[in-house]
């Protein structure tokens, strides 16, 4: 039923109910442990799948068009910036194991803290510039495109 | 009532749904507004949200003008061309021109983007798409915007925009629900910038039961971006610019990385190539400027995607079905192969469980590929959404009135899926959007237009008895009954959904009429929709997780609304593929060369339509040559 929680596994922590984008993990009140309470708005999008620290929770492919005997597998790691998948066929023919990074710095240490950068002119707020610009916008450095410096105009009529 | 009240004051900046759009705008406006108040409200978890919360392997917006590779008004002429004339090319050139430094940004946060080692410029996969191993795509912009942000309130489902009481047409903030303590949740705010999502589920899915999650657009994505926007009275434009996606059959995986990068192609069940048959045909329907495959072929100009997708509808309509992709020479390659599996697991997981399920590899089989159901949003290639402002420089007098991304409601500011008229904008560009919203919505509060908002207690009164009254009706109804889910009294919000998308499907050309629909179709549309409106006074939620399911639905029912009532004002075909308007089978330059702008009336409930001038960017040095 897309996700779906192993009893043996699962410890009732709550991580997946935390970072479901459908709000569809939730904890059974009986058996005090999580499991998806709307299959069909689950979007297989794994993300409490990596969120689980026990590993608790696989997915099994939509049941009106995926056969069963298959398995997909992840493991994130933040710390080693990477993320590692195991594939299965139903067959048994296809075991592929892929990696792929999912960061190139420290986890959490490159965004910036505005707050504490110097604040923007006059000048900035009253140009078209965004923070950390012009840098990046032009391949010779200069300002700002703009219909002038870009020898266009707005017109109507039928164009292509 | 046991829900507690809990009231966030003097906020100056709020963000409404904090996807690529609004983590944009939040991570922006602490910039520009380095003493204000910047709050996010965000429905799940800001680090998982939005569409891009399983990942990207694209950046699908990136002009590489440091590599000399594009000018912005090379990506407007593609999107010009790709939704055959209707964008906003205004809003479209200032994404552009703005677009790289948030992809740069994006790269020393972290983000992994490949690169080119021969050029040292960014991996292309196409011309306007750079790869990236981004599966921490959301995690990582989430950051910026949380360092950012004084508070992100995750959890609120926001209801309502909150209006000012002392100035009229003036936003004041927004109201909704936590899904997990049920508490009520208000914001004062001075300006509210809308960054909610587009929709899905909104036409019947071809899938059922379970794989109905399986859709293109995130389940999640509710089309609050315009149920918020139409609810609070701001124009809206070209909502009948539903788009149709041409995708790996049943797990709707991408594409672009295949056709673009792995050189994969498509041919029909005879294993021949189908699609230039088509054209001469089309080219009735819509000219040859619109359609001119050889100019495409010599040029950088695409065959739109709905024009595309119109040759796949008939190919399977005649017969010659299924249309498969041919993977099979690419993936003899290694590399390829595993660029291949690795492009589903950074943004579709679901379309790799589905192979691995029925042994679909690649390698020897080629895989089949369908049109999906309808989908309304404003980022890929399409563009619904609110009518707004555009940047001073560079807006006709029709397009601007004041502040860059501001709807027609002041202080209400979009980005993202809630902007209109901006396709081919995707994560990077919507993120940019976000940001342009936060500078102008910083500006607006500079210049004094936020003074003096009244906002009455009588407002968030109001507002907390509808937010919960489904609620309040399952109480007083529920044990009328004995066991189950069929009441006289109410419906519950699946059930509503289910209505929704059939009478969408039917009516408003969804996937089992082959997008077809006409004006007498349409109208009758309207008379369920309004009839759906009143049941949906009646929808009633067993618990908070339904009240959440219950003002999502409420959100798709006035998307859907305005979808159908663009789609009977715009008289022609303008997007043959995307859907059709039997009773105007040809594009119409004539009359309908113009956007469509719609109000619909927040005490009425009344349709007002309107034609908006198109503007394009054209060359000042070649219109005097040729006046010349």
């Amino acid at each position: 039923m897309p996700t779906f929680v192993y009893m043996t596994r699962c410890d009732g922590c709550g991580h997946c109910v935390d970072i479901c984008p459908s709000d569809i993990m939730h904890i059974d009140t009986t058996t005090r442990r999580a499991y998806n309470i709307e299959p069909n708005m689950c979007w297989e999008c794994y993300s409490c799948v990596k969120a689980c620290p026990h590993q608790a929770i696989d997915v099994r492919g939509y049941a009106d068009f995926a056969p069963l005997g298959h398995s997909v597998r992840v493991k994130r790691d933040e710390e080693k910036g990477v993320i590692a998948w195991r594939i299965k066929f139903r067959n048994g023919k296809k075991d592929m194991d892929l990696l792929a990074p999912i960061t190139t710095k420290p986890w959490g240490s490159a965004t910036p803290k505005l707050r504490d950068v110097d604040p923007p002119t006059q000048e900035q707020r009253d140009s078209q510039l965004l923070y950390n610009e012009p840098k990046y916008i032009r391949f010779d450095d200069g300002d700002i495109h703009t219909l002038e410096s870009n020898g266009l105009e707005m017109k109507q009529g039928v164009y292509y | 009532m046991k829900y507690k009240t809990v009231i966030e004051d003097d906020i100056d900046v709020l963000v409404c749904g904090a996807g690529l759009g609004g983590t944009g705008a939040a991570f922006e406006a602490r910039y520009w507004g380095q003493d204000k108040k910047i709050v996010v409200a965000e429905k799940a978890n800001i680090d998982r949200s939005g569409a891009v919360a399983q990942g990207l392997y694209a950046i699908n917006c990136y002009m590489g003008t440091r590599f000399d590779e594009n000018n912005p008004e090379d990506h407007v002429r593609y999107a010009r061309i790709d939704l055959m004339g209707m964008v906003r090319e205004d809003l479209l050139f200032d994404m552009a021109r703005h677009v790289d430094s948030t992809v740069h940004l994006f790269e020393e946060w972290g983000l992994p983007l490949m690169k080119n080692p021969k050029t040292g410029s960014y991996l292309r996969e196409g011309r306007w798409q750079i790869m990236i191993h981004g599966e921490s795509y959301k995690p990582i912009v989430a950051d910026a915007a949380k360092k950012s942000a004084d508070q992100v309130f995750n959890r609120i489902c926001v209801t309502h925009l909150l209006m000012d009481e002392a100035k009229e047409n003036r936003v004041a903030g927004a109201v909704g629900f936590n899904v997990r303590t049920g508490n009520y949740h208000v914001f004062k705010s001075k300006t509210v910038i809308v960054a909610a999502g587009g929709a899905s589920n909104i036409f019947k899915p071809r899938s059922v039961g379970e794989g109905a999650g399986r859709v293109w657009y995130a389940p999640w994505s509710s089309g609050s971006a315009y149920g918020l926007l139409i609810g609070a009275g701001a124009k809206m434009t070209q909502m009948e610019n539903r788009i149709v996606l041409a995708r790996f059959k049943d797990g709707y995986g991408p594409v672009g990385a295949y056709f673009l990068h792995l050189k994969t192609y498509t041919q029909n069940g005879l294993g021949e190539e189908y699609e230039s048959k088509w054209w001469p045909s089309l080219q009735e329907i819509v000219g040859k400027e619109y359609l001119d495959p050889e100019a495409s072929h010599l040029t950088h100009r695409p065959i739109p995607t709905c024009l595309r997708n119109h040759a796949f509808i008939q190919e399977v309509n005649a017969g010659r079905g299924p249309i498969h992709m041919v993977t099979m020479e690419a993936f003899q390659d290694p590399h390829l192969e595993e660029i291949g599996w690795h492009n589903f697991l950074g943004m579709t997981v679901g379309q790799a469980v589905l192979w691995a399920s029925t042994d679909v590899d690649p390698k020897y089989e080629n895989p089949e590929l369908t049109t999906s159901e309808p989908y309304v949003m404003g980022s890929h290639a399409t563009g619904c959404g609110a009518w707004c402002s555009g940047p001073e420089d560079l807006s006709p007098p029709e397009y601007y009135w004041g502040y860059n991304r501001m709807t027609t409601v002041e202080g209400l500011f979009g980005a993202g899926d809630a902007v209109g008229g901006t396709p081919h904008a995707f994560s990077s560009g919507s993120f940019t959007e976000g940001r342009l919203a936060a500078k102008a919505a910083c500006k607006y509060i500079d210049d004094g237009k936020a003074e003096g908002i009244k906002v009455s207690d009588a407002q968030i009164q109001r507002r907390k008895e509808e937010i919960y009254k489904p609620m309040e009706t399952y109480r007083i109804y529920r044990n009328e009954i004995t066991a189950g889910s069929v009441n006289p009294n109410y419906i519950n919000p699946r059930q509503a959904l289910d209505r929704l998308q059939k009478l969408m499907d039917e009516y408003a050309g969804g996937v089992t009429v082959s997008y077809m629909t006409n004006e007498k179709l349409l109208n009758i549309g309207l008379k369920k929709l309004k009839l759906l409106e009143e049941d949906l006074e009646k929808v009633a939620a067993e618990d908070i997780h339904e009240l959440l399911r219950a003002w999502e639905i409420k959100h798709r029912h006035l998307a859907s609304e305005a979808v159908v009532q663009h789609t009977l004002f715009r008289e022609e075909t303008r997007w043959p593929g995307y859907y059709y308007r039997g009773d105007f089978m040809k594009v119409d330059d004539e009359n309908w060369h113009v956007l469509t702008v719609s109000r619909r009336d927040p005490e009425t409930g009344e349709y007002t339509m309107e034609k908006a001038p198109c503007y394009h960017l054209a060359d000042v040095e070649k219109d005097k040559a040729d006046a010349a």
